[in-house]
């Protein structure tokens, strides 16, 4: 077996993507993602890639879009603030069908915010990260090891759907380290026929755009691209299941927090409470089918965020009414805490009781 | 199974806080347990104070971020008054005497007060203090055994400060004596 390691987030994140045949990286220096760039700044080189600190955020996007329509594996890297200037570029890269990995190590926000963790980007990942009817696959590692599991496994998805696709961790998981298993670098990467790359009048020229003034036209891209969207709801959704089985309250919750939701459905467990925890991996598709299973047995739901309550809207779809949903969380880069999420746990099982 | 650690390191920014959390860190990796490593990196981290949190421990560790250690090493005064009042029962503290003079009595925790950075200085060890604390913490704690921290060690000394390693492996024993 390869040997584990212990490594930061950040690092990770880059050096998972230069395992997957990632050659391209763009991006601009922010807290708390910038140790992501440094690395790249030192390796790319030596395995013959490209690492270019553009001028800015919406630069840097947009270089990704052009080694992308070139049939290359790139990658971008910022914290909040930074992806939303990224948000244009981002829709462009929808609407022209090109694969890419965007990594938002998140940031208490709005505005500049703060540099402490948070998730309160969720919204921007799974509804709007740009203009215009389109979605990114997410992916909320909650691990080091799944920092590089999620950016292994990022770029696969991002070429064979042909879309651009998130990373969504924070601020925590940037910066902390923990023992990591690498993934064997990618030898074969698939064919890009549609990449512009020369025809060298062998073949009709390829085009890689997002202008279509042909309403007609437009809107048939938007529906084959719905359709594949549907395809990737049904065979995409990932989740893990924890004390799920039998559990009266079950929390919701992804990334950081879910660790420390973990911590906290144990200690109900051990105070004779059936608690449990369903961990999306995948923010979008989320993860409606592992939910969707709790349900006949749950008493209620409790969707645990670092934010004001974002996903919680998502849980809320889901359940439809038939199950309670709560919402607990800290905002501006606080993290909750083992016991005050245990607290809630309680109060919800007192209430599901009486 | 083996005692599990959630560890606190704080000092100012510079005496190579994180440098300490990393080895016990990797005394962790080593014995292929469960391991953890969250520094603080607010702007606080210049020329202010520096912490970070270590667990080790054989379940998967929820949060990183250590709320109440049970063992605390500090090397300076405005971190032991940060962090004294949230050390568990039971709990230890390492404290380097030379640079925290005012340590409060806090029942039901053990104070370990070595000079650390006066023991390093003479030693010719000047900057080791860190890890003369580390040392100290393993001989009250032992929290791997003696090889794997010999091993942890080598693995966090980059090969490009080899000269450094020995100096690293006598500021250990010297806090194992202190």
């Amino acid at each position: 077996m390869a040997e584990k390691v212990l490594m930061k987030g950040n690092e990770v994140l880059a050096e998972a993507a230069l395992r997957a045949g990632c050659r391209f990286f763009f991006g601009y220096p922010i807290t708390p993602q910038t140790e992501l760039a440094a690395y790249m700044s030192k390796r790319m080189p030596k395995v013959g890639g490209t690492y270019l600190q553009a001028e800015s955020e919406i630069a840097a996007i947009n270089m990704v879009y052009g080694a992308s329509a070139a049939g290359a594996r790139v990658m971008t890297s910022s914290s909040s603030p930074g992806i939303s200037l990224k948000g244009e570029g981002i829709s462009y890269m929808a609407g022209a069908d090109l694969p890419g990995v965007i990594v938002n190590v998140q940031r208490g926000g709005p505005g500049l915010g703060g540099i402490q963790p948070s998730q309160s980007d969720y919204w921007q990942a799974t509804r709007a990260t740009g203009h215009g009817d389109f979605q990114l696959m997410v992916f909320a590692p909650s691990t080091v090891q799944e920092m590089a599991d999620c950016a292994f496994l990022a770029f696969e998805k991002a070429d064979e759907y042909r879309m651009p696709v998130m990373i969504l961790a924070d601020g925590m998981l940037g910066q902390m380290m923990e023992p990591v298993v690498l993934p064997e670098p990618k030898a074969d990467l698939p064919d890009k026929p549609w990449a512009t790359t020369g025809h060298q009048g062998k073949r009709e020229h390829n085009i890689v755009n997002s202008l279509y003034l042909q309403a007609a036209d437009l809107e048939r891209l938007n529906n084959e691209r719905f359709e594949r969207y549907e395809k990737i709801k049904q065979t995409e959704q990932r989740a893990e299941l924890f004390m799920t089985d039998d559990a009266d309250i079950v929390i919701v919750a992804f990334g950081a927090s879910a660790r420390i939701a973990r911590s906290a459905v144990v200690s109900a467990r051990e105070n004779g409470i059936k608690a449990g925890l369903i961990r999306p991996i995948t923010l979008w598709p989320f993860p409606t089918d592992a939910i969707e299973g709790v349900i006949p047995h749950a008493k209620a739901l409790l969707s645990v965020e670092m934010n004001m309550g974002q996903m919680v809207d998502d849980v809320r779809l889901v359940s439809a009414g038939r199950v309670p949903v709560e919402f607990f969380g800290h905002a501006g880069g606080i993290i909750p805490t083992p016991a005050e999420v245990l607290a809630q746990i309680e109060k919800l099982n007192g209430k599901a009781g009486a | 199974m083996a005692q599990s650690y959630n560890i606190v390191l704080a000092g100012f920014g510079g005496q190579g806080i994180l440098f300490a959390g990393k080895i016990i860190a990797t005394a962790g990796l080593i014995d292929d347990r469960e391991v953890s490593w969250l520094p603080s990196y607010g702007p606080e981290m210049r020329g202010g104070t520096a912490n970070c949190s270590v667990c080790l421990a054989d379940d998967p560790i929820g949060s990183p971020l250590v709320v109440t250690p049970d063992t605390l090493i500090v090397m300076n005064q405005p971190s032991l008054e940060k962090f004294i009042d949230t050390v568990a029962d039971g709990g230890i503290i390492v404290a380097d005497s030379t640079l925290v003079q005012d340590i409060p009595e806090r029942e039901g925790v053990k104070v370990c007060a070595i000079p650390a950075t006066e023991i390093a200085e003479k030693a010719g060890l000047k900057g080791l203090a860190n890890v003369v604390c580390v040392g100290k913490l393993f001989k009250e704690t032992g929290f791997c055994s003696e090889e794997t921290l010999e091993a942890a060690i080598e693995k966090c000394v980059p090969a490009s400060k080899k000269g450094m390693l020995d100096k690293n492996k006598r500021a250990i024993a010297l806090g194992m004596e202190a």
